[in-house]
């Protein structure tokens, strides 16, 4: 009897020795421009070599511009040529800016059918938690760690405790995976999920797209769980056919990928579907959200103070400055359309600046093919190229100091977007109708 | 041996590593240097705790729960211990932050809420962390803490982890024969 969670985890197993951490196979390594560098500087200074190259794969996505033209920023375009260098020189498949390929490296590795059901998948980058959407085993590391993976396609890991988060109930229609993120966020806190993988039950979760449960496992980390894992199932195994890099003929494997009756969990927590509702941040840390309809409470006097807020606000009177539709977490194909059905004949607010980053060159092409940039843009919004842009403000997409953004990316913390910017989480739809009125609201305030 | 340091108070939870080190300073490729970015956005306020000469030259910080939450960047321990903290003391740590913590030689010390209030009261007071005896004292405070002898090994010795992994080279490559057949991407 065995969770999902060991069983992958146990398929990994290269070695095991009492009182050291269990030595884990990496099937899948994904390398960013950020925390790449001192790792290859690392290997160079030790003289080794990438062990399997064929194993790894890079993109470049946190610090590249999401306008046309020329990288301006020479420190960002350091960083961007020491990846090239670094990819050449171990031979590693490089999704470069400008290549079809390219984009948030959480958004391309599915949407190549590089993310399998069953895989362990490691990247420097803590919401590598949404390829668990796949039933798959991925976490985020460090650059040592990075390093460590690059030179052995190993990593020495601790194992840590499962955490059954059970969803009870049905999503009302009006909600989004995003806002049972949010709902799964606020029910652990920032650090209730520490130590844990989570694996998400329930028939809402059963009931999610694919492109849902990857924007649900992908702020598994925000509750401080080392990843999510949802188990693959039809839905999993329709979404990777004809995918590139997918292989085709292994359902029957895949689906002995679930967690055994009778399997125990080390915790378990129960979510009512029905409390779930559009959600809106009002603090400095993901846990702290209210419904759209509801009001500002009287929270953390330093994050109420860093937010500009006052308690028993209505947030449908706060209003907003800036509205960011992207981020591994929301951009996309799905995302993109809920946003835009909102946005259809209408218009951005006077005065709010609103921008759409989707998640990936080839999301961008195939929601140009159904015209949803012309909806973008006659409605006001900035039509981008991919990247990971003001989810965390390492390229010009930045907030000023003080300014308000309705954002459906994955961290509000002080100064993520821009220093001194205030941001608060919603998901796309909400983001769509918050850019039309200028002031947090759903869409059934539209009507 | 027992390591002594002033204590330097953070009383804050959730302090995120996006805190500790922002975004822009990521752009970098080297490891060294982080320090004059730690806590940017806070030390711009004069009152911040790294600011008050009363806590200066400290090294061992005690900060609120669920501390190097966030962000997976490497950066925030490497801001850390450039800044010259050789210790954090908190009633929990993130996962990612805690690994990283280790791998690079900075030791994370947990313990209870109260105990870290009354280091937080007693500082800037020095404060001894013996990881043989695994205690932290400081005046009438004596607390343990756990910490496992891998990890203990690790820091005392500043071992290659990659090092060690590689005397199991004939262990990965048996693996990856006894896997070969799952088709990869």
């Amino acid at each position: 009897m065995r969770t999902l969670f060991e069983k992958v985890w146990d398929a990994h197993v290269v070695r095991s020795a009492p009182g050291e951490p269990d030595l884990l196979y990496v099937d899948l390594h994904l390398v960013h421009e950020v925390t790449s560098p001192q790792a290859f500087d690392g290997l160079r200074l030790a003289g080794r070599g990438v062990r399997r190259p064929d194993l790894t794969l890079a993109v470049e996505d946190h610090n590249v511009p999401t306008t046309d033209g020329p990288v301006t920023d020479p420190v960002s375009l350091a960083q961007l040529e020491a990846l090239r260098k670094n990819c050449a020189e171990f031979g590693i498949k490089l999704y470069a800016r400008g290549s079809d390929g390219q984009g948030i490296v959480h958004v391309v590795a599915p949407e190549q059918g590089r993310t399998q059901p069953g895989m362990t998948i490691v990247c420097g980058d803590s919401h590598t938690s949404t390829h668990g959407a796949f039933g798959a085993l991925a976490f985020g590391i460090g650059t040592t760690e990075v390093e460590h993976v690059l030179a052995t396609q190993t990593l020495p890991v601790s194992r840590p405790k499962s955490m059954a988060v059970e969803v009870v109930g049905d999503l009302a229609d009006d909600v989004t995976a995003k806002d049972l993120a949010l709902a799964v966020v606020a029910a652990l806190g920032t650090g209730g999920g520490a130590g844990h993988v989570i694996e998400y039950r329930g028939d809402a979760v059963r009931g999610l797209s694919m492109e849902g449960r990857m924007t649900l496992c992908n702020m598994s980390i925000e509750a401080g769980a080392r990843a999510g894992m949802v188990a693959p199932d039809e839905t999993t195994y329709a979404y990777l056919r004809g995918r590139p890099h997918a292989p085709s003929g292994r359902e029957a494997e895949w689906s002995s990928l679930v967690t055994d009756d009778g399997a125990s969990f080390d915790t378990t927590v129960t979510v009512d579907a029905a409390s779930v509702r559009p959600f809106v941040t009002w603090g400095t840390n993901p846990a702290q959200a209210v419904p759209v309809s509801g009001v500002v409470p009287d929270g953390d006097p330093h994050a109420l103070a860093y937010m500009g807020l006052t308690p028993g606000t209505a947030m449908r009177d706060v209003a907003v400055d800036a509205v960011f539709v992207g981020s591994c977490t929301n951009a996309r194909l799905s995302d993109l359309r809920a946003a835009a059905s909102v946005l259809r004949g209408r218009h951005v607010a006077d005065g709010v600046r609103a921008l759409v980053v989707p998640g990936s060159m080839l999301v961008k092409a195939q929601a140009e093919a159904e015209g949803l940039d012309v909806v973008f843009r006659d409605a006001g919004f900035e039509w981008r190229s991919a990247g990971c842009s003001m989810c965390l403000g390492m390229n010009p997409d930045v907030l000023a100091p003080g300014e308000r953004c309705a954002s459906t990316s994955n961290r509000n913390f002080e100064g993520r977007q821009g220093p001194g910017g205030r941001t608060h989480l919603v998901s796309p739809p909400v983001a769509a109708a918050t850019a039309v009125l200028g002031r947090f609201a759903t869409p059934a305030d539209l009507s | 041996m027992p390591y002594a340091g002033g204590l330097v108070p953070l009383r804050r939870a959730s302090v995120d590593t996006d805190q500790i080190i922002a975004s822009e300073w990521l752009k970098r490729v080297s490891r060294t240097g982080y320090g004059e970015g730690l806590f940017g956005q806070w030390r711009e306020d004069p009152s911040f705790v790294l600011n008050d000469p009363a806590y200066a030259g400290g090294s061992v910080l005690v900060a609120g729960p669920s501390f190097g939450c966030g962000s997976s960047r490497e950066h925030a321990v490497w801001a850390l211990d450039d800044y010259g903290f050789r210790v954090v003391i908190a009633p929990s740590f993130a996962d990612i932050f805690r690994g990283n913590a280790a791998k690079v030689g900075l030791l994370t010390v947990v313990l209870p809420e109260d105990v870290v209030t009354a280091l937080q009261d007693a500082a800037p007071a020095s404060a001894t962390v013996d990881l043989d005896a695994r205690t932290v004292t400081c005046g009438d405070v004596v607390a343990s803490f756990e910490i496992d002898d891998f990890t203990r090994t690790r820091l005392v010795e500043g071992l290659d982890d990659i090092g060690l992994t590689l005397r199991h080279e004939a262990d990965i490559a048996a693996y990856e024969a006894r896997t070969a057949h799952r088709a990869k991407s």
